[in-house]
């Protein structure tokens, strides 16, 4: 982040002046549209100049709270870092700016401050200590970075099929590979049948690969999920960060059911987004669950996770039509689906 | 006769778009869908249809009939069919013996789709030999048929994208392209035997 710090008034600066030649360019009339005598000229373009400076400053006000520190399109994504006051986020969309894919407190840069990423870590109710942890999307790298400071000893995997977004998440959100934390660039579905074909296992699995705009249909489907559910050791857990709304949230659920059946869901009121944690054995108990919580509540705390408000909200109940057809790799419309 | 020509371009063009968009579909399992999976698609298709307009004008120098050419669209769809049985345990050992994802899509696709596409791209050349009867009317002859083989490539994009995969499994959409295929191919067999 200390190299980073360096770098962002120079591309603040470079952001903003397409910004006021594109207004110049908007508001050309301002200037040409009353002609007057030669004596006046000067005190016109005083005045004009007066003018446009209020209408710039009016106009730059809403965005002074945003600017974007990053802009950049990469092969899969237009890739934005935003700043908001001390907050940075990690946007993948022009159209729906106001999607964070991850976002920095810069004062308490530990703190998580997307919900779904404090979501996610819900997982960790599952099972003692994670020993190999597998993060397919890296985004921002928030949940890896978590990850390696609480659990030091654990050695972890992170696949990423942009390598643009890799690059962001180093220079601007303090990600950083390591002996421990090894990044992947590459297709998540590759990856994981290479990694099933290498007996490889891990102990908790973060499935977070889904942006705004495009869902890579590969990646939900029941085949994907059940190479994935071979990745896990017995008392392992995953959590995948998916939809909350739509058409899509019941084939998904029937798609998960189907590879691990019953599963929990974890939707907060604040977020929309829904987590899914599944296992590949039994549940846990809501008593097991409490007892888990009490004991992370501590280490977790620092990330603004409130981990003994979880257990009571995973629900495993069936809220999904009985008949949704399951998502495979030969029926995978995800990206319709999500539009109808 | 010659609409009848016009139809079959037209189903031939439809079936190879549609083929090559399902060729995403069918590599995603094993090579994903980076950027590369669609370079060795498209690839191999422009590859397989130049070579095809090449043996398919190539062909049209023997003896040309409507019964050969018939045979172009059986012999597509019996190269076709295939796809629906041989497709995964060709990617899984192409997958196992090439490490690099961009070799092993872009051999994944040689072997899927270099046959049934050089087959398809016969069809254009052959119906222009079929059609051109003066040298005067060939450019017309052959600015009609790429219309309405371009135009059949852009619905069978379409319809495959919008409506075919939120309706059917692949498989499903393969085996009514072999069927569409044999459809077309037999009733050029049937028109060559009533004309005679």
């Amino acid at each position: 982040m200390s190299a980073a710090s360096g770098a962002r008034p120079s591309a603040a600066s470079r952001a903003g002046r397409p910004r006021s030649n594109l207004r110049s360019r908007l508001f050309p009339g301002a200037r040409a549209s009353r002609p007057r005598p030669d004596s006046g000229r000067c005190y016109a373009i005083t005045r004009c100049s007066i003018a446009l400076a209020l209408l710039g400053i009016a106009l730059l006000a809403p965005l002074a709270s945003a600017e974007v520190v990053h802009r950049e399109r990469s092969l899969y994504q237009t890739i934005l870092v935003v700043k908001q006051g001390r907050t940075l986020c990690l946007q993948f969309s022009l159209r729906r700016a106001q999607r964070n894919q991850s976002c920095l407190d810069e004062r308490r840069p530990e703190r998580m401050v997307l919900a779904y990423t404090r979501m996610m870590m819900a997982a960790l109710l599952f099972g003692p200590a994670p020993q190999r942890i597998l993060v397919v999307g890296v985004g921002g790298g928030t949940l890896p970075m978590a990850l390696t400071a609480i659990y030091p000893e654990a050695q972890m995997d992170a696949v990423e099929i942009d390598p643009a977004v890799v690059k962001v998440a180093k220079r601007h959100f303090g990600f950083a590979e390591s002996e421990r934390l090894k990044v992947h660039v590459e297709d998540a579905r590759v990856f994981t049948r290479r990694a099933v074909a290498a007996g490889r296992t891990y102990d908790l699995i973060l499935l977070d690969a889904f942006g705004a705009d495009y869902i890579p249909e590969h990646l939900m489907t029941r085949e994907y999920l059940a190479e994935t559910r071979a990745l896990l050791t017995d008392d392992g857990a995953l959590a995948a960060n998916t939809f909350a709304i739509s058409q899509l949230y019941d084939h998904e659920s029937a798609t998960y059911f189907d590879v691990f059946g019953p599963f929990f869901n974890l939707k907060l009121p604040s977020s929309g987004n829904r987590v899914i944690l599944a296992t590949k054995g039994r549940l846990p108990s809501l008593m097991t669950l409490n007892a888990r919580a009490a004991e992370l509540a501590r280490s977790l705390a620092p990330y603004g996770i409130r981990i003994r408000d979880y257990p009571r909200r995973l629900k495993s109940e069936i809220d999904w039509a009985a008949n949704t057809r399951v998502l495979t790799d030969q029926y995978a419309p995800a990206n319709l689906l999500q539009a109808q | 006769m010659s609409a009848l020509i016009y139809c079959l371009a037209f189903v031939g063009g439809f079936v190879i778009m549609s083929l090559e968009l399902l060729g995403g579909r069918v590599l995603a399992p094993y090579f994903g869908s980076s950027i590369h999976v669609w370079g060795s698609i498209i690839t191999v298709f422009m590859a397989s249809l130049a070579l095809g307009y090449l043996a398919g004008g190539r062909w049209s120098l023997r003896s040309p009939s409507l019964p050969k050419f018939a045979g172009l669209l059986l012999i597509g769809a019996v190269l076709l069919y295939p796809l629906v049985y041989f497709s995964e345990p060709a990617m899984e050992w192409i997958f196992h013996a090439i490490e690099d994802p961009r070799y092993g899509s872009l051999t994944a696709s040689m072997a899927l789709f270099v046959l049934p596409t050089v087959m398809l791209g016969m069809i254009s050349p052959y119906s222009v030999r079929l059609l051109v009867r003066t040298t005067e009317e060939s450019g017309n002859v052959a600015g009609r048929l790429y219309f309405v083989s371009t135009a059949g490539s852009a619905l069978g994009t379409l319809g495959t994208s919008f409506y075919f995969v939120l309706w059917w499994e692949i498989n499903t959409i393969l085996t009514l392209l072999t069927a569409t295929l044999v459809l077309a191919g037999t009733t050029a067999l049937v028109v060559a035997r009533l004309r005679r």
